[in-house]
């Protein structure tokens, strides 16, 4: 099957999806976003690879850090940056995807990074598009994240370079996560031998061991030993519905505590893609303790998105 | 075509750069082969120098073109740019584009107080108003041919020409 993510001759033209990309690819946006950290770093934080190209940021779905961080990286690029909050906006009054994509191709743009409420909407975009255009998947329903997941394994790899040897375990509300999809996804390509899924029944997708991942409903024995926990957030608003009992019994059983994460290697590291749920997933001490890189994600989301949007302009 | 001894450049090389030494000067080495070239300076150069590599990827002009080059190096310039004398090692001086990129990025960091562009071979064909002051041989190659500074097995330096296809 042709992937719709890559040029004919196997360049990266939109990013929607990690699952079916070539290890080279994430290869080269990982060793990509290490040289972009370093200019984070100095005096001018800007690089003129996107001079004169226009990054449209179109949101049917608020994400106020995801946009944020696209918009930084864009603009380190030296992009014009357009931010769309379509949710609030011409969809209200009716109108549809296809008519704002051509709208905004119409004024020029050359890169759409889309985030949508409904999985494939990324996809659907990149199908229709006019061909100069590069569309960046920032999280479509429960589909794919996939700069969430790279900009995951981008830290892991930075803390932990011997991926080859590492036992990760991903924790919490994994059926409603694109976040963690595209972890797996990322994990697995890059040849991280034991990926864990830990949580309870009614927060797995069915067959998700399909995804090459092992799975545990206790905690203890699922953190045993582990080199790198992701945290995953537990959405409030699905609390109300039949999948927990509440949002105390859910710490107790699966929020990560010192105690919990005791259990985990010594040198053991603790992420979150926020936003983070204190006292539901992860108590405070643990997020704020000195295991913690939930921070240090944020820093490397945008040197990793910049990354991509660097190797995806410049393959037309 | 003979070629140059290149070890035998690098001599010539360092005895130009000496005289130019002052306490401010920091050296900056172009990915790869200049990056090479000046981490063999150094302790002939025989002074703690202040040194950095800068890979000029993200400041180049033919971006839009080919698209980014598919394996970058991070630059990594630890000391202040700022009303230093820099003098830039590359290998090979041809167009001139790569040192006009390596420019721009240097700003990025700081006003340095002199830009010195010191080469171990200047094959003649410069596009820009941009000519090293120091070059440790003079070459007159055509357009079609590329001249490469290689590391044999014990680190050896040494030139090789190849015809493009």
């Amino acid at each position: 099957m042709v992937n719709p993510q890559l040029t004919k001759d196997g360049k990266l033209k939109h990013l929607l999806s990690i699952e079916g990309l070539p290890r080279a690819i994430l290869d080269q946006i990982l060793d990509t976003a290490e040289s972009f950290v370093g200019v984070a770093e100095r005096e001018v934080k800007k690089v003129p690879l996107l001079r004169g190209k226009t990054v449209c940021n179109i949101f049917f779905e608020n994400s106020t850090r995801t946009r944020t961080t696209f918009e930084i990286a864009a603009k380190r690029l030296s992009a014009d940056v357009l931010n769309l909050n379509v949710g609030t906006s011409s969809q209200a009054k009716g109108e549809t995807i296809l008519d704002t994509v051509n709208n905004l191709t119409a004024m020029h743009a050359d890169m759409f990074v889309v985030r949508h409420s409904a999985s494939g909407a990324a996809h659907f975009i990149a199908r229709h598009a006019a061909p100069h255009i590069h569309v960046i998947n920032a999280g479509d329903g429960r589909h794919a994240h996939p700069t969430q997941g790279l900009l995951d394994v981008f830290t892991v790899r930075r803390y932990k370079p011997q991926m080859h040897n590492l036992r990760v375990a991903l924790v919490g509300d994994v059926l409603h996560s694109r976040v963690a999809r595209s972890e797996i996804h990322a994990l697995t390509i890059l040849g991280v031998p034991e990926v864990r899924v830990i949580a309870p029944k009614t927060l797995l997708p069915e067959h998700v061991e399909k995804l090459g991942v092992q799975v545990y409903h206790d905690m203890r024995a699922g953190l045993k030993d582990v080199d790198v926990i992701m945290m995953l957030r537990l959405q409030n608003e699905r609390m109300q519905g039949a999948l927990l009992p509440s949002a105390q019994e859910y710490f107790k059983t699966y929020g990560l505590t010192q105690e919990k994460l005791a259990l985990a290697k010594p040198d053991a590291i603790v992420m979150h893609p926020g936003p983070m749920n204190r006292g539901v997933e992860i108590d405070s001490s643990v997020a704020d303790g000195n295991q913690s890189v939930i921070l240090p994600q944020v820093t490397y989301g945008i040197a990793v998105r910049m990354a991509v949007m660097a190797i995806l302009a410049g393959n037309s | 075509m003979i070629l140059p001894d290149a070890e035998q450049l690098l001599i010539t090389l360092a005895d130009k750069i000496r005289p130019l030494l002052t306490p401010d000067t920091a050296l900056v080495g172009l990915h790869s082969g200049g990056a090479w070239l000046m981490q063999r300076l150094l302790p002939m150069l025989g002074k703690n120098l202040p040194n950095g590599v800068l890979d000029i990827s993200f400041y180049r002009d033919d971006f839009s073109r080919i698209g980014l080059h598919p394996q970058t190096k991070p630059s990594q310039i630890a000391f202040d740019v700022q009303d230093r004398h820099i003098i830039i090692i590359d290998d090979v001086f041809y167009t001139g584009r790569t040192i006009r990129a390596a420019m721009n990025e240097l700003f990025d960091y700081g006003r340095p107080a002199s830009i010195t562009l010191a080469v171990l071979v200047n094959r003649g064909g410069r596009e820009l108003p941009i000519e090293p002051q120091i070059a440790a041989a003079h070459l007159d190659l055509a357009p079609g041919q590329n001249l490469q500074l290689l590391r044999d097995a014990d680190g050896r330096f040494y030139l090789q020409l190849h015809e493009d296809a």
